[in-house]
């Protein structure tokens, strides 16, 4: 048994004598006997840090994922995150720090907040950007609820190149809100928007790209929206706007995104971050915290969380949102990241991704029974029907050294809307400019075997 | 008394440096500087015109910053010297339980074979972690007395939202209608925030002269249209709700369930276990009891456990245990269905167990114990120069009332609080709960010493002291740190978000 707790003996028969209280049961007299468990709770007992450090060298080493060179996306990808992002990202100060409600103390956390709102409302092409939020998914759900109490309706129109797992939280949530959430077919990789009723919708959602890496055309959602009186949320992979027209260019009200590729681990799926920006008129149903400059009494620079009236812990039920804590850390580790990739380094890297991808699918498709799923133009990621299920052809992949990608039968269960006919054989495939042309041949080869078979 | 031969430490002993302005990374950039390095790949370098349509590609660059990796690394580290962080010094925060984050759990979560593992990778390449949460997931349903959870939730709000729509899923499935739940007065803003977007309305329960829930009106306000109610316990000015069990009998009586919101969790852990008060829902804010670092406002993790007959409705995918004793993820038909883009705060979930794992069960019955003793011991220490709201015995934090002070000398609860951050501590919490007048919330947890204590309790003294002899010292305070108060209403006003902004 450890723990940290630095009393001494002494200094708890101390602490209790002042008290006027014999033991540390004493504390405790005044709850119910009933209530209180007799025996110690059924867990086992305390071990030391290095006995600990085993257990969880076990764990780690029982995830042979994590020897294979990754080839999956899906909004999770494997970027290089270098030394120096790592060691400013991993300083106590900002690793420790609570929420900046003191701001003559946080400036810190503050600046940097700051910072990174700066670099979304770049990205995004928009003008607002909140603080974070806690994932993608999450971060459309809140999207959502912005595009209903903005426009009176509770209709919302989902492109199913959306990911998947988006819309199932959007279901989700639902449930509360009693939003009615219809998704969009896609037809070739592209949304189908011509079977769909937009009338009276409070959003319509398209992914750009959409999660089969696929560039649509958004200016006819935007046009749809328009028409409709309906916002239009863009759900972007950060990384494009390196190369393509950001979500505000397209005509986004409200930018999602997810924001892992700036500097944070794979992590099994979390902590990740929501990005999240909007317009202007928008500002008042923001959801979570918003970091704004400003002036101390002195006249200096400073900056403090802003437009608190919305907050759930001032307007309660009324608020825009229930989020309190958020992703900061992630916030500040992006901010970090995209400083040492700079301007120059977000298109580059941008650009590394697309020619990987590009590279590989002209490869793939010459290996025989693996299609294209789609013809259409796509940035970083594709996804392909193999003559095979995917699910086993990743445990083939895997024995020959790689993580082949992600299977849509485990992405999005039976049946989707975003693919026609059988997905139990589609692969989604994405390539980082981590991913060499060497590692990129080999990949190829290895499937090519494993197809064979 | 007590010995205090070992001085208590305390932030003000060291430069929190800095009253000057730190540039922003923008003013920092000079163009053509970079510090980027990326690998040589050998891939062709296809024209981006051959592989993208004109018609997708932004005819003008997004800027970012362009910085040397040098001034890169100047630049947040002179940040980091402008924040204050439970490494540094005492962060007596109430409701935040900002106790020592182990170094150990960050350690674990920095684990190439836990960081570096993709969420989508099939389960049989990624058995440790699925092992790790269902492990997770075990201890929690231990130390919460319940029969399962979820560890989806990203953050304590992300629980109590979960936690609500479990309710109406339990609800449904029996035909019931049920429209509104029940919150003390004393709740979290966002308790009632999270029951709007459940889709019940709030009713508002008053507290007594006690600080409890006023059992009373709570029985009046029961009926069939009641789905739950949402408690915190002990609560949030610290007490315990000595009557819980017939609050609970009433509840569940009238056909309505219990909601526990596990902020203050550390007061009972190993201690007490919500089931056995009677709870139906529990959600853990790991960042708080189970330490994980709050990383200046998240990530946090916010875990869902709930009794029996809730467990159908759980988010899915969950991690099982299959009968040949691999792991794997489950799904039913009844789940309410996924809250979270993959399978919640992976990394923060393995800190937590790790610090559940060292700790073990007498460990954690420890924690609450101790971080009660301070609590108590912090409350009769200050009782003569700052009196506590309610004078009896509190839990793992106490709330203190600036009321007098204020009648007196004109001072604020927020005045001694600005005093505090000059002192070498963060500010307790104040103005909350809305129901004390000048609330200073304390909140020490079990890992400050006596000594620190001691020198926190001195640091008050010394502001009482100064509210009655230099009272405009005080609302000017704090003199010593980064930037002095800052002008929130201009912030609002004229709102700059960004650098970009006019």
């Amino acid at each position: 048994m450890a723990d940290y707790i630095p009393h001494t003996e002494e200094e708890v028969a101390d602490m209790l004598g002042f008290l006027g209280m014999n033991s540390l049961d004493d504390l405790f007299a005044h709850i119910p006997a009933a209530l209180k468990l007799s025996q110690g709770l059924d867990i086992p007992s305390g071990i030391t840090e290095p006995d600990a450090a085993a257990l969880f060298n076990g764990y780690a080493a029982n995830n042979v994922a994590a020897n294979l060179l990754c080839f999956a996306g899906a909004g999770a990808y494997d970027h290089e995150v270098p030394p120096v992002v790592r060691a400013l990202g991993s300083r106590s100060e900002f690793v420790t720090a609570y929420t900046p409600y003191q701001p003559e103390v946080a400036q810190g956390v503050l600046q940097a907040v700051f910072e990174f709102q700066t670099l979304v409302s770049r990205i995004s092409g928009l003008p607002i950007p909140n603080a974070s939020l806690y994932d993608a998914a999450t971060g459309m759900v809140e999207a959502l609820n912005m595009a209903a109490g903005s426009t009176g309706r509770n209709k919302m129109i989902i492109s199913s190149g959306i990911h998947p797992h988006w819309r199932q939280t959007a279901r989700t949530f639902a449930h509360g809100t009693g939003h009615e959430t219809i998704e969009v077919p896609l037809k070739n990789g592209q949304t189908d928007w011509s079977q769909v009723d937009c009338a009276d919708a409070a959003a319509i959602v398209i992914g750009y790209p959409n999660y089969l890496g696929v560039l649509e055309d958004v200016s006819v959602a935007r046009a749809l929206a328009d028409k409709h009186g309906a916002l239009l949320i863009v759900g972007a992979d950060p990384v494009a706007s390196g190369i393509l027209k950001t979500a505000g260019q397209w005509g986004a009200d409200i930018f999602i995104g997810e924001g892992q590729p700036f500097g944070t681990a794979l992590s099994f799926g979390g902590p990740y971050l929501g990005l999240f920006a909007c317009t202007e008129e928008l500002i008042r149903r923001l959801p979570g915290r918003i970091v704004g400059e400003t002036v101390d009494t002195e006249g200096r620079r400073a900056y403090v969380t802003t437009l608190r009236a919305r907050e759930q812990d001032i307007r309660r039920e009324k608020a825009t949102s229930n989020i309190c804590s958020n992703q900061t850390l992630m916030a500040v580790t992006a901010a970090i990241q995209l400083g040492w990739l700079g301007t120059a380094g977000l298109r580059e890297v941008a650009l590394a991704c697309a020619r990987g991808a590009h590279y590989l699918q002209e490869q793939i498709v010459t290996i025989p029974g693996v299609q294209a799923i789609s013809d259409e133009s796509f940035f970083r990621e594709f996804a392909v029907r193999l003559p095979m299920s995917s699910e086993t052809a990743i445990v083939e992949m895997a024995k020959r050294g790689f993580l082949a990608g992600v299977s849509l039968s485990q992405l999005c269960g039976e049946s989707d809307a975003s693919i026609e006919g059988d997905l139990s054989r589609v692969l989604l495939i994405a390539v980082t400019e981590r991913r060499t042309k060497a590692e990129i041949d080999a990949y190829v080869q290895a499937l090519r075997e494993v197809v064979s078979q | 008394m007590s010995n205090f031969a070992a001085p208590g430490g305390k932030a003000s002993s060291i430069p929190l440096v800095g009253r000057e302005v730190e540039p922003t990374l923008f003013e920092m950039s000079v163009p053509g500087r970079r510090s980027f390095q990326l690998r040589t790949t050998g891939v062709p370098e296809m024209a981006i015109e051959d592989i993208i349509p004109a018609s997708h590609l932004n005819p003008k660059m997004v800027e970012i910053a362009e910085v040397s990796e040098r001034d890169l690394v100047a630049h947040f580290t002179r940040l980091s010297h402008r924040q204050f962080s439970v490494d540094l010094g005492m962060y007596p925060l109430g409701s935040c339980t900002m106790k020592y984050n182990p170094k150990f759990c960050d350690a674990v979560a920095a684990m190439t074979g836990l960081n570096g593992i993709h969420p989508a990778a099939p389960a049989s390449l990624t058995q440790g972690w699925i092992e790790l949460l269902w492990t997770l997931e075990q201890r929690l349903v231990s130390i919460t007395g319940m029969a399962g959870a979820t560890l989806q939730p990203a953050a304590g709000a992300a629980g109590e939202l979960t936690g609500l729509l479990l309710i109406r899923a339990y609800h449904e499935a029996r035909g019931e209608n049920r429209t509104r739940i029940l919150i003390p007065d004393s709740a979290h803003g966002t308790n009632p925030a999270s029951v709007t977007l459940g889709g019940y309305e709030v009713t508002t329960i008053p507290s007594n002269d006690r600080g409890l829930v006023d059992l009373d009106i709570l029985k009046q306000s029961l009926g069939p249209d009641v789905a739950g109610i949402m408690l915190t316990n002990p609560n949030t000015v610290g007490l315990f709700e000595e009557e819980i069990q017939e609050i609970a009998q009433a509840v569940h009586e009238s056909g309505g369930l219990l909601y526990y919101d596990g902020a203050n969790l550390n007061a009972i852990v190993g201690v007490l276990r919500p089931g056995d008060m009677g709870f139906d829902v529990v959600h853990m804010n790991l960042h708080k009891t189970f330490a994980t670092p709050h990383g200046g406002g998240g990530p946090g993790a916010g875990p869902v456990a709930v009794s029996e007959r809730l467990v159908p409705y759980l988010p899915g995918p969950r991690p099982v245990r299959l009968a040949d004793g691999s792991f794997g993820w489950s799904n039913v038909a009844t789940s309410i269905g996924r809250v979270h883009g993959w399978h919640g705060n992976a990394l923060v979930l393995a800190r937590a167990l790790a610090y559940i794992t060292v700790h073990g069960s007498e460990g954690l019955r420890r924690v609450a114990q101790h971080a009660v003793l301070n609590a108590n011991w912090l409350r009769v220490r200050m009782s003569g120069f700052l009196p506590a709201a309610y004078d009896r015995v509190c839990m793992h934090e106490c709330t203190l009332s600036a009321a007098s002070i204020k009648a007196q000398y004109g001072v604020r609860g927020v005045d001694i609080a600005k005093g505090l951050l000059e002192e070498g501590f963060h500010s307790p919490t104040v103005y909350f709960p809305l129901i004390v007048d000048e609330a200073l919330m304390f909140e020490p947890t079990e890992t400050e010493s006596l000594q620190t204590l001691e020198a926190l309790a001195l640091s008050v003294e010394r502001l009482v002291i100064r509210a009655q002899t230099d009272p405009e010292s005080l609302h000017a305070a704090p003199r010593s740190t980064p930037v002095s108060r800052v002008d929130e209403a201009r912030a609002a006003r004229m709102l700059k978000a960004t650098a970009d902004a006019s």
